[in-house]
């Protein structure tokens, strides 16, 4: 419901688009700016913020507003923004570097508070722009410039991260997959509270091939678990495959035939107990098993800036409008004339 | 003892303080940072009527007259005597004494009883002259057990008062303050007025009878008798503190009956016991006509911020990790959330400060606090902030360093961080209050010089001054100055909107999100000149570094100049900054008594400097810069004007006192 005529091209800043030939960065960027006129928000009221890294360039090429900070800090620097202006549709783009390392902590909090922030975490698990370390989401055994004996350090799952953060809106894409990468960010940027979006990205000079097993032709079908709230999770080429609840109350992939259809588990994302998410999160433990794909938890919670302008409303209902000659004169006060 | 020169030792960890200030001339010159709005009310000394008269009570006994007096409370810290010691602070300034007070108090929350680490004081100093510090030697030590007489024994002058609860010199606790004898009695304490007072028992006593109160809470009213008798001995109004009773117990009517029969037993106890035979006067401080009220520095910080953002119609954020002794802002600023003051206690030191920054980009008053290792934590985001060239404001209510230091006691020794502690070439407008008073106008110039120039701004304040208070003039509101932000609201040029095209102070435009046309992006990648694009062009970059410095020194332009005090034509300038002053200027009154000769001048702005400070430093060949480090200023000073200052360093987490600065000029004249 586009309240203004805006194309793409409204939201394409006039900086020559500066990644490697054949980044992952380059399609999500596309997607980004060809969803915006579909979200009837005009240039001028979106921001967009951005950490260090790859990912951190992406603010310079949308024509809206926008603000580069510093390593790891996208999150606070977007929260002030956006507890100030909620009027805005702040978003924050990071890589797993930047949001996870260094920024770790901001994430969480972020996540907690439900500050109205659509995070974007371009994860393609490695440092590229410092020329290939292994990250936080780098798997074990890595061999990187700085590992070349390989990682020792067990990788972060980013989602279980978020709802072990109780973040209420979690999902996951893939930079590739136009269609479902275009929805998943309809359905972030419509979230009230902060969204988490990760994004399976490739990194084609020092990490190439990572999620190619999500993505290639010949192997998606049988790898990429598509979730649909209120769907039976299942999945390959004829939903052959499924995901039932065990003895043991753990998550199972199974053969559907050999359990039955009404065996599956209901996708359930608005359920407000977290652990069918957090199990689906930990599915699968790297991108090369079966993996799912798309909104594993979306519920409402109060918004973080709006609970502060409520307080705000609520003081200036019981106090009146803030005096400044009566808050001087307030306490035990005398005059000499 | 020894003022002027010896450390606290582990036996006298709580060793104040302070400076006198003995029959001094009214000095009324707070010249030199004069700024516009405050600049008819900040003159002390004409007379003036007080409209209050002495308390209800009759003077039954001898009376006689004081000019000032120092008291000091002293107890564990769980005795309640930061609480006496505002209370007394309360009926004080009522009266219409001139007064400056220190807590005093331990870091640790509740050290075990009657230990000499958990010892909590309360100092005040009140005259009816101009003060200027919360005063070196007490007159008056009220000790509520061993511990408490240990450790402030030291400060007060040979022939003091000694007030002693010896109901709690018991041997358990003789031993925890590590006396082999009671003191009270082994002669020890000849050269004292000792009055043993059985605070306890008279309490419990006066508090029999009154329904649900227990032992325990009838023994914790003991600092209400305390203060009953101290408020009697120096004639204080009785209403002010019952009043204040009242409202505070106003749910609990047993604690309420409990404290205001402990408060007037402790008064009756002065006016009827043989013990003491005079009560003393001390009439009302020659102050201009005004309304005033007594306030910290914290205080008075959070109200100029809240009273900038009025005035600027930008809505205040302010973000900040719990931290002492900044937090106090965050609580204060925190209660007036219908000035639509958004306070966030943020995760840690660096997302407080990106929050504010963010809030800065989005037309907001962007403020965080902090202390000690959280200006380390910040400088990052300031660094950003230079180079978004957004106004923000960072206050550091300085403590002792380096790490976590003594988190509880003053020193000024962040100077150096503040103005050289980023990586790159980095300038940032410095600001440093010398008064808890002026705490207020040093905030709301911050805000005007972050607004106006774009910039980051850091306020230097510390634990002395957040924490003493003195009555302050309160400021007429329609006397403050307007602080335009001025938003940009359209393209500035005819190829779009130029974020980095400077008007004639340098400053670049601040547009903000929500504004049609104005879209753009800003980064910590290098701005090239104008336009603000990214760019890694060596020419550009080196006049960007430039106009960034420029703009901030172009700030001297717009501040008051650097005015000495020198009536007699000295050789000696005493220059200072920050909470110094009032020492500074106590030490030139005693040096003018015998004499001598002495300049002082004191800066509030550090960076830039006014104008005209090498004017006034080279005219001097002696200066001597008094500071809580080891010579920050005189660093900058020696460096800039290439003059040879010498610095009078003092690092015990304690103010610098009126009489060792004193010393250190006689001994240079």
């Amino acid at each position: 419901m586009a309240t203004v005529e805006l194309t793409r091209k409204d939201f394409t800043s006039d900086q020559d688009v500066r990644w490697c030939p054949g980044c992952g960065d380059y399609a999500i960027l596309a997607s980004v700016q060809s969803l915006m006129p579909k979200l009837g928000i005009p240039p001028h009221k979106i921001v967009f913020v951005t950490g260090i890294g790859c990912a951190g360039r992406f603010a310079y090429y949308m024509d809206t507003y926008g603000m580069h900070g510093i390593h790891g800090r996208a999150a606070p620097l977007a929260s002030g923004l956006a507890i100030a202006r909620p009027d805005l549709s702040t978003w924050v783009v990071a890589g797993d570097g930047d949001a996870l390392s260094i920024g770790g902590n901001h994430l969480i909090h972020a996540l907690r508070r439900n500050v109205p922030l659509k995070i974007l975490l371009f994860n393609n698990q490695i440092y590229g722009l410092t020329k290939g370390q292994y990250s936080p989401t780098s798997e074990v055994g890595k061999v990187t410039k700085s590992t070349p004996f390989g990682a020792l350090d067990h990788p972060f799952n980013p989602l279980s991260l978020a709802l072990g953060a109780e973040a209420t809106f979690v999902a996951r894409t893939l930079d590739v997959d136009r269609a479902h990468l275009t929805e998943m960010l309809h359905q972030a940027a419509s979230h009230q509270g902060t969204a988490f979006l990760e994004i399976y990205q490739n990194c084609p000079v020092f990490n190439d091939g990572a999620f190619d097993a999500l993505t290639d032709k010949a192997t998606r079908e049988h790898t990429q678990i598509r979730l649909e709230h209120g769907e039976p999770i299942r999945f390959g080429s004829e939903g052959e495959r499924g995901v039932i609840r065990n003895d043991g109350g753990l998550l199972e992939i199974v053969e559907v035939a050999n359990v039955g259809e009404d065996a599956l588990v209901v996708h359930d994302a608005h359920a407000a107990d977290p652990s069918l998410a957090f199990s689906l999160a930990s599915l699968a433990a790297r991108p090369t098993d079966p993996t799912p794909i798309g909104v594993f938890r979306a519920v409402d919670r109060p918004v973080y800036g709006e609970a502060i302008d409520l307080q705000i409303a609520n003081a200036r209902e019981k106090l009146g409008d803030g005096d400044l000659h009566a808050l001087l004169n307030s306490g035990d006060t005398w005059t000499v004339s | 003892m020894n003022r002027t020169g010896g450390n606290p030792t582990d036996s006298q960890p709580l060793r104040a303080t302070l400076t006198a200030s003995v029959g001094e001339p009214n000095v009324g010159c707070r010249t030199g940072r004069r700024f516009a709005y405050n600049e008819q009310r900040r003159r002390r000394g004409q007379a003036a009527t007080p409209e209050r008269t002495y308390p209800g009570k009759h003077m039954t006994k001898q009376v006689e007259q004081r000019e000032r007096v120092i008291v000091r409370f002293a107890g564990d810290s769980g005795d309640g005597m930061q609480l006496a010691g505002d209370r007394f602070t309360s009926a004080t300034a009522v009266l219409g004494n001139d007064l400056a007070t220190l807590p005093d108090f331990p870091a640790e929350i509740r050290a075990p009883r009657g230990t000499l680490h958990g010892v909590s004081a309360f100092q005040i100093h009140f005259a009816s002259r101009d003060i200027l510090t919360p005063g070196d030697e007490p007159n008056v030590l009220v000790a509520m057990n061993p511990a408490a007489l240990k450790t402030n024994l030291p400060l007060v002058a040979r022939g003091g008062t000694i007030i002693a609860n010896e109901d709690e010199f018991t041997d358990r606790n003789l031993g925890k303050a590590g006396y082999p004898a009671n003191p009270l009695e082994d002669g020890s304490l000849d050269a004292y007025q000792v009055y043993r007072v059985p605070m306890e028992s008279i309490t419990l006593r006066a508090t029999e009878g009154i329904d649900g109160v227990t032992n325990r809470e009838a023994t914790r009213a003991k600092n209400f008798f305390a203060l009953g008798l101290v408020s009697w001995m120096y004639g204080r109004p009785t209403d002010v503190t019952l009043r204040w009773i009242d409202k505070k117990f106003a749910s609990r009517a047993e604690i309420r009956a409990a404290n205001r029969a402990a408060f007037d037993a402790g008064y009756n106890f002065g006016e009827t016991a043989e013990l003491f035979g005079t009560q003393y006067v001390i009439d009302p401080a020659p102050t201009r006509p005004g309304t005033y009220r007594n306030t910290n520095g914290s205080n008075a910080l959070a109200w100029g911020l809240i009273a900038a953002s009025v005035k600027s119609r930008l809505p205040l954020l302010y973000a900040s990790y719990p931290i002492t002794p900044a937090s106090e802002l965050l609580h204060e600023l925190s209660r007036h959330k219908n000035f639509g003051v958004r306070t966030i206690q943020a995760e840690d030191e660096i997302a407080a400060a990106n929050m504010a920054l963010g809030a800065a980009f989005g037309g907001h008053l962007g403020v965080t606090g902090t202390a000690g290792p959280g200006v380390d934590l910040k400088s990052e985001t300031i660094g950003l902030a230079a180079v978004y060239e957004l106004p923000l404001v960072i206050v550091d209510v300085q403590r002792a360093g380096p790490s976590t230091g003594m988190p509880t006691k003053t020193e000024a020794a962040d100077l150096l961080a503040a103005m050289y502690g980023r990586h790159g070439e980095s300038p940032v407008p410095i600001l440093a209050p010398a008064t808890p008073g002026q705490c207020f106008d040093v905030a709301f110039e911050a805000v005007r010089i972050a607004v106006t120039y774009r910039t980051p701004v850091y306020v230097l304040s510390d634990t002395f001054l957040g924490n003493s208070s003195e009555p302050w003039p309160i400021p007429e509101i329609d006397a403050l100055p307007d602080i335009e932000a001025n938003f940009a609201l359209e393209k500035n040029h005819d190829d779009g909107f130029m974020p980095y095209l400077r008007n004639d102070r340098l400053a670049r435009p601040w547009a903000v999100p929500g504004t049609p046309g104005l879209e753009h992006r800003i980064g910590g990648l290098e701005k090239a000149d104008v336009t603000g694009h990214i760019s890694y062009d060596g020419d550009n970059h080196e006049r960007m570094t430039r106009l960034r410095a420029a703009k901030v020194e172009k700030i001297a332009d717009d501040i008051a100049p650097l005015e000495a005090d020198d009536p007699d034509g000295a050789e000696l300038l005493l220059l200072g900054w920050g909470s110094t002053e009032g020492a500074i200027k106590a030490a030139a009154r005693r040096v003018r008594e015998w004499g001598g000769k002495v300049a002082t001048a004191h800066l509030t702005h550090l960076n830039p400097f006014p104008s005209n400070t090498g004017e006034v430093v080279r005219a001097y060949p002696k200066i001597l810069i008094p500071e809580m480090n080891t010579g920050q200023l005189t660093t900058l000073i020696r460096a800039r004007f290439l003059v040879d200052a010498e610095c009078y360093s003092k690092v015990q987490g304690q103010p610098i006192h009126a009489p060792e600065l004193e010393s250190a000029v006689r001994a240079r004249l």
